[in-house]
């Protein structure tokens, strides 16, 4: 079959606004099954990078392309059949249904006057059963917890059907026990072909999903490496801004964190 | 096990209300037609008014004066406030899902005070319905236009806020144009007509105006009707719509155009009618839930039939036909506090 094209590929990026750049020569690809993970202060361009890759940004300098395919030059549908996304929270105006929510990830398969079918419905289905929610599916989102709109955002994305995720710090808002669960979830997906950039403000996430890091810092200093390089001690201090003293004493309550991580879930979730 | 039991009977219950509800509202909707006809100074039995219809149907020109009210005076006027009710919900709804905000509507955002003022103006020089028309469709585009312009300007601030406080200061200064238009109206032959038009009133509908209005109407509403998938998407909001695969910038001039087409075309039957387009769409949210392409059929139908009831009330309450805005503000504002006070968990 010849070359086979990167899920998803940028060459000299160039992320920001013209009177605010952030970053500048930002290199990645992203293959199938292949996590990309997003470290660096607020601030420092994360969700700007992400929004970017989505397209909802134009690129100050550089290219990315989606499948082989120049982003600057598909339709919104097309993008969204390649990438999903998943935002930081979900928080309608309105209290729509989990199940409704879901729903709208059909939107770009489908004509510009139709709505939803049968074969649609059952994708819904599927992607609530995958993320054990089913029951949820008639709750009115506006009145569900942070982790559980966060797996109806997963489960969206799921039946967007693309074969590539952002996702843009899915943990921020939830408590240590969905934090778990939800690296489990997106583990899973990982193993099951989907690639992904994930931003996080959690360098353990790092050792857990990635296969390789990125980091931006305040000046907007781009550096890629493996996760083992990127979890070194004067490095996450340099990219925080504080003394390697202070993460030596945090990181020994985050090797334990992980250790319980690592213990097999049971399955279910919230 | 019990999780999955529960989904079942649930889904079971759903799959029925979507059903049985639609239903409701159609018949509603046919009996408060039957009723609005009925009722009146020279009162008609309901069985007249279908019989009398059904002779005009299949041809029959009846020269009676019960079949004279019914189709010169009678009918006219409750298909005017069906056709009113339905844009001012059916625009209320688009308005809140687009600009993701439950306490716009056609008269909050200014869209009704300044299509009135186009219209106001019409009267003064006399002009053609068609030229008020359109003076009122240009003046409430210009309206949305200044308030999204204005949101956008000071984003960063409570959106929801920013959105009705520009309507309300758009809507004084069409305000301040039509006290103007009334001062140098012709006191005796204008004024009043201005007057009672801008409380909203159906008292001069006719069958001419009804169908003139009605073009644009249909134009209006039939292409919500069938963006109506895509437009329940935006209110999830710019990023989310876009990554969701819309085209968020075309969608949105897309539907403000023809949120303002019906609602000009409304205003120009009717005058400026307040609070049906924000409250009706809640009623129907309630009944229907969310989604818009269920929540829009509901709130045409159910504008369409609380106005035909509120407009029967209006001219069968007193002996003097009180003016259908008196009427609808009554019923509004309380509706709109309580959406402000208790409503807000629901939506924040």
């Amino acid at each position: 079959m010849g070359l086979t094209h990167a899920l998803i590929e940028a060459q000299g990026l160039a992320i920001g606004y013209h009177d605010r750049p952030l970053a500048d020569g930002i290199d990645l690809t992203v293959n199938p099954g292949e996590v990309l993970v997003l470290l660096g202060p607020n601030g420092a361009g994360k969700t700007t990078l992400l929004r970017t890759v989505l397209g909802l940004l134009p690129p100050i300098a550089g290219s990315i392309t989606l499948l082989g395919q120049d982003l600057s030059r598909l339709s919104r549908s097309a993008i969204a059949r390649t990438v999903a996304m998943v935002p930081q929270s979900l928080a309608p105006p309105f209290s729509f249904t989990a199940r409704d929510v879901v729903l709208m990830a059909r939107t770009a398969r489908l004509g510009p006057f139709a709505s939803p079918g049968p074969t649609d419905e059952r994708v819904v289905e599927d992607a609530l059963a995958r993320l054990g929610i089913p029951h949820l599916a008639e709750r009115a989102v506006t009145e569900l917890s942070g982790g559980q709109r966060q797996l109806v955002l997963i489960a969206r994305a799921l039946a967007q059907q693309a074969p590539a995720l952002i996702l843009d710090e899915p943990t921020a808002s939830l408590d240590w026990g969905n934090r778990l669960r939800l690296l489990d979830v997106l583990e899973r997906l990982a193993a099951d072909g989907l690639g992904m950039i994930l931003s996080t403000h959690e360098p353990d996430h790092a050792t857990r999903l990635a296969t390789t890091v990125m980091t931006i810092d305040a000046q907007g200093n781009v550096w890629q490496g493996s996760p083992a390089e990127a979890l070194d001690l004067r490095r996450l201090a340099a990219l925080y801004g504080l003394d390697p003293a202070q993460i030596d004493r945090r990181h020994q309550d985050r090797n334990q964190s992980i250790s319980v991580a690592r213990v097999p879930s049971s399955g279910t979730y919230p | 096990m019990t999780d999955y039991l529960e989904t079942e009977v649930r889904s079971y219950r759903f799959s029925r209300s979507k059903a049985v509800i639609p239903g409701l509202l159609f018949l509603g909707l046919g009996a408060s037609l039957l009723l609005g006809a009925t009722i009146g100074p020279y009162p008609l039995a309901p069985h007249k008014v279908v019989s009398l219809m059904a002779a005009r149907i299949v041809g029959v020109i009846d020269p009676s004066p019960e079949a004279t009210v019914l189709f010169n005076i009678r009918l006219p006027r409750v298909t005017a406030a069906a056709l009113v009710g339905a844009a001012l919900a059916g625009a209320g709804a688009a308005y809140q899902t687009i600009f993701r905000n439950p306490l716009v509507s056609p008269d909050i955002l200014g869209v009704s005070a300044d299509a009135g003022l186009g219209a106001a103006l019409g009267i003064l020089w006399s002009l053609p319905l068609i030229i008020i028309q359109l003076m009122g469709f240009v003046g409430g585009l210009m309206t949305v236009s200044l308030v999204v312009l204005v949101a956008t300007m000071v984003r960063g601030r409570d959106d929801v806020l920013v959105m009705v406080l520009t309507g309300l200061a758009l809507g004084a200064l069409a305000g301040a144009g039509i006290a103007a238009v009334k001062v140098l109206a012709d006191p005796e032959r204008q004024l009043p007509a201005i007057t009672f038009w801008l409380l909203g009133s159906l008292a001069g509908a006719k069958t001419n105006d009804v169908l003139l209005a009605g073009l644009p109407w249909l134009v209006g509403l039939s292409l919500l009707v069938l963006l109506r998938w895509r437009i329940g998407v935006m209110a999830m909001g710019e990023d989310e719509a876009r990554a969701l695969g819309i085209e968020t910038k075309q969608l949105r001039v897309i539907v403000i155009l023809s949120s303002t087409l019906i609602t000009a075309s409304a205003v120009s039957i009717s005058g400026i009618i307040g609070w049906v387009g924000l409250m009706v769409p809640h009623m129907a949210r309630l009944l229907v839930g969310a989604r818009f392409d269920r929540l829009l059929p509901a709130s045409v139908m159910l504008g369409a039939m609380f106005l035909i009831l509120v407009d029967t009330a209006a001219r069968s309450l007193a002996s003097v036909e009180v003016p259908l805005g008196i009427l609808t503000a009554l019923l509004g504002a309380p509706v709109f506090i309580w959406l402000l006070s208790w409503g807000r968990p629901q939506w924040a």
